[in-house]
């Protein structure tokens, strides 16, 4: 990424060499293992390398799936009231004649009904798609975090408001503006079990190239090893600790000093019994984001 | 003819209508400066959009702005900016500015139903001198008006104030603030006899708890909103408690978030009092030493026409004379608001309610409260601001650091220019007033006029008449923003200049009270604007206008902070500053054309003069000269237009006859510093005594005013140093929505627009991103219309009617029986929809608060 390179200009240039040579060497043999792979794979992919920037309509199953069932009538096209589908033309990087939208010029707009799906008479488009909600049409990404101007604390926050799942696609997360020392930083966060990759954040985003943008979803999506658990949210799913929860602690502590065994930790003199500033945000962005805006601000948050 | 006069003003609303629709946005270009340009000028300039007064740095190349970034050094923005400060540079840049004055002509000569053409600014201020001379002679002192601005600078207001309350001799100048401020200041007068807040934005990081009351602060003070973000992150213990008609963006931080039912905050801050008087939580040392307790009339009806029901069945219409009344008295008014009856009242759950009393009961929490146009655009807006200051002195939280009721303004000088310089047509500078005669006598001393020049709210000198140029007496003469667009229709008022506002789209009620004026060939109507607002196109002349950074400046932030800026650019084409237009016009006229011959007796060498000679060369105003540069402390150069034209430091000279008002005159509290000391500093908060800025006023220690320690409170705008509580009941709204009529309409603002939209709607990143007005409603309301998000819908009240589309999912959150459509669309004027209702008191307009009907379109 682009902070990597960034730092890759800070090393010494002699190290630099070395380091790159090594890298192309073992880049080498890596392509060697695997350009058979590669050859047997061209032909398969070619129609599912799809360039990051053209967007299926909603509903449009995987992509080999996609082109096998899609006959290129257009009748998708015709049925947007929007005008933001089009046919794929010769010469460009996707499948000619079939269609796509290019979120940055024309996102889309969601309608309720979704007339582009029944218009597809070979289920290229999913009829089962029923609420647009649940369409999956790519994956919104804050692709530059440097040139977003909410990590440096403005206002900006475009990218949440024009969200048609605000609050839950997008949420905000706020934090302390170490810099400045007095605001706070609005950090925009997508949420993929929200977002239906509609690209109207991509439209809206007021940077000269868009900080956000709408990706395939298999082009923006890690994985983390599925053996490993995150504990507090399995104790969310679970209720409560999977593992007995301890008897009550009791500690040697002098007079007037008491400790926490879940809270703050040791508390020193007699200071009233606060509790932690409650945060109106979870360190779970789940729990923001499956409240969505009603949620926001009662009762039942962290304390 | 009534029919006629009807059908061409549909006629032209269409046009103008269609005309603003297809305006939709000439988006601005700026040329960009490459990365590492060391050739730019970087100077300071405080930002044009909202009342925060954050600071940015420009940066100047071969004569144009090509770049921008928050001052870093600014002690309110850090260096940050909001969407619209962002993009602050492009507002100057707008493909279709405006550079030549432009008249309504036909076969070469001015004419009410011409095409607008280009003409001269000598051709310009001729025909409009004309016309001023003629109806100020035919219609007396209310016969011309003047609607200017709280985005005009300082010395803007004051050179306006003085041509038309001294020039013209007439009181009808009103700045677009009364839409937005007047109620605030009716409030500040009554309680404290002295405007604006004690405390200023530190209390953001000092107060223990945040209450917003009807201010969309994370909004419309974004800078603001995020300190205050910040303090609820990191200080343990910290509220914010919100009320609002409708959940908004502050909603996603609170800890208490009300809705509450329209209106009903009255009772609501009257159910806080009365908690506090049950539970004796009052701080009874602070009362007694410090407070009165009065009572104010009630049933003043809605500022609406005379003929309205609703004011002939009002019993006290627009009386506000308070009568005092002891602690029992009060306590006794405020019984009946028990939790059960506020509850039921405002649709509050009765835990809710209890939270936010408690914090203010709470002795040791600091509380600040914050309100901005849910409290100032209110029928009741100035008792509503009044039993927030009731709260706060019956605590005696107050004047001192995190305690403090706090009044936020929209517009970047509105406390700077329009309150301060006081632009309104019963005010005079420095909290003076028309209605006083020793304030106006003290204005003519120090403007070097004739004793009875400046007209006295009753018309009235030592009890006797003053004579008017018609030589029948001067008459009342006051005129409030609202009452003007009456006259006008009226055809009692027949020139208007409207200047660095856009008010044909502001005004409420447009079809029926703002066009029908404007349009009326009796009458002469110019605006002075950058752009082809919705303004200049019902205008008859319209003048092309230097703003922001092409003229040297200064502005007056919520915080009593004064910030100067130096001209960093020239304006294109033949565009010229609101300043320059004010003082060339008064060129035009001659002292003999506006006042009686009497009055010129006692100056004989007055007669014959130009208001221009009289107003602003009196050896005061054109007592600086100016050197043909203004040279900062980098060694770099700044242009002056306005001084190279007129041939002295004009906006210097102007600001140090305007600080005799705050030095000598009799309202003491308002000192401001030398004018280059604001050249050197980001902004100063004032009074400056001493090079010393006032962070919090009325206690010793923090003001010089005061004498003492800090235990010593002082609310020296009154005679006796004491503060009013002031007790007001609820009153039921206007219109309230009826079996026709069946929801709430409110209307606002968006963080990316402001200012009617003319200026952010012409960057191309904000209007890509709020291209349009919509209508926010619950979904529950929508489904019973069959209606669907971004379903097309009218909207009907019962003045007129728009079009827009259904947003059930976006930032505002409706309760079930309201709606919310921003202001900001020049395409869809949501104020062809409200009604002119007002304060009574503070005569500002209630935006928020009518009835309306949503339909399929």
């Amino acid at each position: 990424m682009a902070r990597e390179s960034s730092h890759d200009a800070y090393l010494p240039r002699a190290r630099k060499v070395s380091r790159r040579r090594f890298l192309a060497d073992t880049a080498r043999t890596v392509a060697g293992v695997g350009l058979f792979a590669l050859a047997v794979g061209v032909h398969a992919r070619s129609g599912k390398s799809l360039p990051a920037g053209a967007i299926r309509p909603p509903g449009a199953l995987p992509e080999t799936d996609f082109l096998a069932a899609c006959t290129r009538c257009g009748l998708c096209v015709r049925a947007c009231p929007y005008d933001i589908l089009k046919l794929a033309e010769l010469g460009s990087d996707i499948a000619t004649g079939t269609p796509y939208f290019t979120a940055r010029t024309g996102p889309c707009e969601m309608c309720e009904d979704i007339p582009c799906v029944p218009a597809c008479p070979t289920g290229a488009l999913d009829h089962g798609l029923t609420d647009i909600n649940e369409a999956r049409m790519g994956l919104a990404v804050l692709v530059d975090q440097e040139e977003c101007i909410a990590f440096q604390g403005l206002r900006c926050e475009i990218c949440f408001n024009v969200c048609p799942l605000r609050g839950k696609a997008i949420t905000l997360e706020y934090q302390p503006n170490r810099r400045s020392g007095k605001h706070a930083l609005f950090i925009p966060v997508v949420h993929s079990d929200a977002c239906t990759g509609c690209g109207l954040c991509e439209k809206a985003c007021i940077m000269t190239e868009a900080t956000i943008k709408v990706l395939p979803r298999d082009l923006a999506k890690g994985r983390r090893g599925r053996h490993y658990k995150l504990g507090w949210e399995e104790k969310r799913k679970a209720g409560g600790s999977l593992v007995t929860p301890d008897p009550k602690h009791r500690y040697n502590l002098p007079e007037g000093v008491r400790y926490e065994h879940e809270g703050r930790g040791l508390i020193m003199g007699k200071e009233p019994a606060r509790t932690a500033p409650p945060s109106p945000f979870s360190s779970n962005p789940l729990d923001t984001l499956n409240r969505g805006l009603e949620g926001i601000g009662k009762p039942g948050r962290a304390k | 003819m009534k029919a006629t006069r009807r059908d061409f003003i549909k006629a032209s609303a269409v046009a103008a209508t269609a005309a603003a629709a297809g305006l939709s946005v000439p988006g601005a270009k700026l040329a960009l400066a490459a990365e590492e340009d060391k050739d730019i000028r970087w100077d300071k300039v405080p930002c044009r959009f909202c009342g925060t007064g954050c600071s940015i740095l420009v940066g100047v190349k071969n004569g144009r702005v090509v770049a921008s970034q928050g001052d870093p050094d600014a002690p309110v923005n850090r260096g940050l900016n909001c969407v619209k400060g962002y993009f602050l540079a492009k507002v100057m840049y707008g493909k279709d500015r405006l550079t030549k004055p432009l008249m309504r002509k036909k076969n070469g000569k001015f004419d009410k139903n011409g095409q607008f053409e280009e003409v001269s600014w000598d051709e310009a201020f001729r025909t409009m001198a004309e016309k001023w001379v003629a109806a100020r002679k035919a219609k007396g002192p209310k016969g011309v008006g003047m609607f200017g601005s709280g985005q005009w600078t300082i010395w803007e207001g004051y050179a306006a104030q003085k041509l038309i309350k001294a020039g013209f001799r007439s009181n009808s100048l009103e700045p677009n603030a009364r839409h937005c401020m007047a109620s605030a200041v009716g409030a500040f007068m009554r309680a404290f006899g002295i405007d604006e807040p004690a405390g200023c934005y530190d209390d953001l990081e000092l107060a223990d708890a945040f209450v917003l009351w009807g201010s969309n602060m994370a909004e419309m003070h974004p800078i603001l909103w995020s300190r205050l973000t910040n303090t609820r992150l990191t200080k343990p213990g910290c509220e914010v408690h919100v009320l609002s008609v409708f959940r908004n963006r502050n909603f996603e931080l609170a800890d208490n978030g009300i809705v509450f039912k329209p209106q009903t905050d009255l009772a609501i801050a009257n159910f806080i009092a009365n908690y506090i008087i049950q539970n004796k939580a009052y701080n009874k040392a602070f009362i007694e030493k410090h407070v009165h307790f009065n009572k104010t009339p009630t049933d003043i009806g809605y500022g609406l026409r005379d003929d309205d029901p609703r004011e002939k069945a009002a019993k006290n219409r627009a009386k506000g004379k308070l009568t005092k009344i002891s602690f029992e008295e009060y306590a006794k008014s405020v019984a009946k608001y028990t939790l059960d009856y506020v509850s039921e009242l405002s649709g509050v759950p009765k835990e809710q309610l209890l939270k936010l009393a408690k914090v203010y009961a709470d002795p040791n929490k600091k509380v600040a409260s914050y309100w901005t146009m849910g409290f100032n655009q209110h029928t009741r807006g100035v008792w509503v601001n009044g039993l927030v200051y009731n709260i706060h002195l019956l605590m005696g939280k107050i004047a001192e650091p995190g305690n403090s009721p706090f009044s936020l303004t929209g517009q970047p000088s509105a406390c700077g220019t329009a309150r301060e310089v006081g632009t309104f047509t019963h005010r005079l500078p420095a909290d003076l007033v028309t209605k006083k005669d020793a304030h106006c006598k003290f204005a003519e001393k120090i403007w070097k006029l004739p004793a009875g020049t400046v007209p006295r709210a009753n018309g009235k000198m030592d009890g006797k008449d003053q004579t008017d140029i018609s030589g029948k007496p001067m008459g009342k003469t006051l005129i409030h923003a609202v009452a003007m667009h009456r006259a006008l229709k009226d055809g009692k008022m027949n020139c208007f200049w409207v200047m660095c506002n856009n008010n044909m789209q502001a005004a409420a009620n447009m079809n029926h009270e703002s066009w029908p004026g404007w349009r009326d060939p009796n009458n002469f109507i110019t605006v002075s604007d950058p752009y082809p607002t919705v303004s200049a196109m019902a205008a008859d002349l319209i003048l092309p206008t230097a703003m922001w950074a092409e003229k040297e400046g200064a502005y007056g932030n919520s915080e009593r902070r004064t910030q100067f800026w130096r001209q960093q650019v020239k304006a294109p084409g033949e565009a010229r500053s609101d300043l320059w237009q004010v003082m060339e016009f008064s060129k035009y006229i001659k002292v003999e054309d506006v006042w009686p011959a009497e009055l010129i007796a006692q100056k004989p060498d007055y007669a014959g003069k130009t208001l221009f000679d009289v107003l602003y060369k009196n050896g005061q105003v054109d007592k600086f000269p100016w050197a043909g540069k203004l040279m900062d402390e980098r060694g770099n150069a700044y242009a002056n237009d306005e001084s190279d034209y007129f041939g002295f430091y004009v906006q210097k000279g102007l600001f140090e006859e305007y600080r005799r008002f705050q030095w000598e005159g009799p309202k003491k509290g308002h000192e401001m510093a030398p004018y280059e000391d604001y050249h050197k500093a980001r902004g100063l908060r004032w009074p400056v005594i001493d090079g010393k800025e006032t962070l919090w006023r009325f206690r010793g220690g923090y003001d010089p005013h005061v004498k003492g320690g800090k235990d010593v409170v002082e609310f020296y705008g009154k005679p006796d140093g004491k503060a009013n509580i002031i007790f007001a009941p609820y009153e039921p709204p206007a219109e309230p929505p009826d079996d026709e009529y069946d929801l709430w309409l409110c209307t606002g603002r968006v963080l990316e627009h402001w200012h009617s939209g003319s200026m952010t709607r012409r960057v191309p990143e904000l209007y890509r991103a709020v291209p349009d007005a919509v209508l926010f409603m619950h979904p529950k309301d929508a489904r019973k219309r069959r209606l669907r998000n971004g379903s097309k819908v009218k909207i009907i009240t019962r003045r007129g009617e728009i079009v827009t589309r259904v947003e059930t999912r976006g930032r505002n959150r409706p309760p079930k029986g309201l709606v919310f459509v921003p202001w900001f669309d020049a395409s869809r004027l949501v104020n062809k929809l409200t009604l002119d209702q007002t304060d009574p008191l503070s005569k500002e307009t209630d935006y928020k608060k009518c009835a309306c009907k949503v339909v399929k379109a």
